[in-house]
């Protein structure tokens, strides 16, 4: 079941998978979340639930928020934002959310408020080229140039690039690979940048053009032993991968690979499509790896 | 809050046997080459011209000049893929990059070594 989580930017990163390849990774505080309110479609008309994220003290929450807090037994909260579900009964209200939601190798949906760059002119926001700085340009050097035609139209279309306010607007970035979850922190890593600064608010969603993952147990606050064995062993596969690094790349993936085994079958009890859908992403890690080689001049 | 996350991050995935391959000095990379099934070290040696510090993301860019025709690599150091660095030469310099040395050829391009105190 795809699931969304509401989480922070803390910044970019990067890091050496087991061919030694530099990932670029963005460094997400997802979580925890607690859940404020459980909307289905008998009372409310559709399935969604408030997720709430981010403490702010009690003396800067209006009172009708407090009293929206309290109902759920959680302290108030920063952000609080909806997001659709397709099962309202799969959550109570005041459940947390954690990061655990995601693992190794998932795709992601990220969207955040894109940093603000004002009113910005059409070289800046649409790349025009401007013209000429000499051989007698003036008073137009980063100018649109021509609007439209003459007395034919005798209107500017729509839709026409002209300056206008660029940034600050919210952007997804779909498809973004999960590279590590720590979710003793509720920290995750995604491949790449996302939008906004750092600090910004970001609403994190299983991808929506890939297959959705499995139902996974851990997704209440309760013990959560599954993904912390996970942790352990991707640590394990990874030292494991560097000291076989000398003998052949065969054995260093198969090494990695083979310890994680057991988990997914547990996940696989609960969910046939588990199996191929870890093997589907994991045909995709080895097409979408690169090898980025340091530059020579 | 407070703790800045990303620096903590960084510091558990970075190298710490890494020696200091201060500017001018001559070192010998030996970086590590998968040649499908097989693997190999691969040693560059020639002067770290430029350094760049920032954690888990420091790199150095060594030169040397190979049959006439200089050669610049940009090594990440803490990649899993340099097997070590050994510092073979320090060099006297003053300048944090020494990216006047691509203009140079021959003699002019040689640099002093460091007076051991």
């Amino acid at each position: 079941m795809r699931q969304t989580i509401l989480g922070r930017k803390l910044g970019m990163s990067q890091i050496f998978d087991h061919q030694g390849n530099a990932i670029p990774v963005t460094i997400v505080q997802a979580g925890p979340c607690t859940v404020l309110q459980v909307k289905t479609v008998q009372t409310d008309g559709y399935n969604a639930i408030q997720l709430g994220f981010g403490e702010k003290k009690e003396k800067h929450t209006t009172k009708p928020l407090q009293g929206h807090f309290r109902k759920s037994d959680s302290t108030p909260k920063r952000h609080v934002r909806e997001a659709r579900i397709d099962d309202p009964s799969l959550f109570k209200v005041g459940q947390v959310i954690t990061a655990g939601l995601f693992q190794k190798d998932d795709r992601v949906d990220i969207t955040g408020t894109s940093k603000g760059k004002g009113f910005a002119g059409v070289m800046k926001r649409h790349g025009f080229s401007g013209f000429m700085a000499s051989h007698g340009v003036h008073e137009s050097k980063r100018g649109p140039g021509s609007i439209g035609q003459s007395a034919d139209p005798s209107r500017v279309f729509k839709g026409m690039k002209m300056p206008g306010q660029m940034g600050n607007e919210s952007v997804t970035v779909q498809n973004l690979k999960v590279v590590d979850v720590r979710e003793s922190q509720n920290l995750i890593m995604v491949k790449g940048p996302v939008p906004g600064g750092k600090n910004g608010l970001l609403v994190i969603h299983h991808a929506i053009k890939k297959a959705a993952p499995p139902l996974r147990e851990p997704e209440t606050e309760e013990v959560e032993p599954v993904p912390e064995a996970v942790e352990e062993e991707l640590d394990a596969g990874l030292t494991a991968a560097e000291v076989s690094e000398e003998s052949a790349p065969v054995t260093a993936e198969t090494a990695e690979e083979v310890p994680a085994e057991p988990v997914q079958e547990a996940a696989a009890q609960e969910e046939p499509e588990a199996e191929s859908k870890r093997a589907e992403s994991a045909v995709e890690e080895e097409a979408g790896e690169t090898a980025e080689e340091p530059k020579e001049s | 809050m407070g703790i800045n996350i990303v620096e903590m991050y960084e510091k558990e995935h970075m190298k710490r046997d890494i020696p200091d391959t201060p500017i001018g000095s001559t070192v010998k990379v030996h970086y590590r080459i998968i040649e499908g099934e097989k693997e190999r070290i691969q040693i560059f040696e020639g002067v770290v011209i430029a350094r760049k510090r920032a954690a888990l993301r420091s790199s150095i860019t060594v030169r040397k000049v190979t049959a006439g025709i200089g050669v610049e690599r940009v090594f990440p150091i803490h990649s899993p893929k340099i097997d070590k660095i050994e510092v073979t030469r320090l060099g006297r310099v003053r300048r944090s990059k020494l990216y006047y040395l691509r203009e140079l050829r021959g003699k002019k391009a040689r640099i002093r070594e460091k007076d051991q105190y």
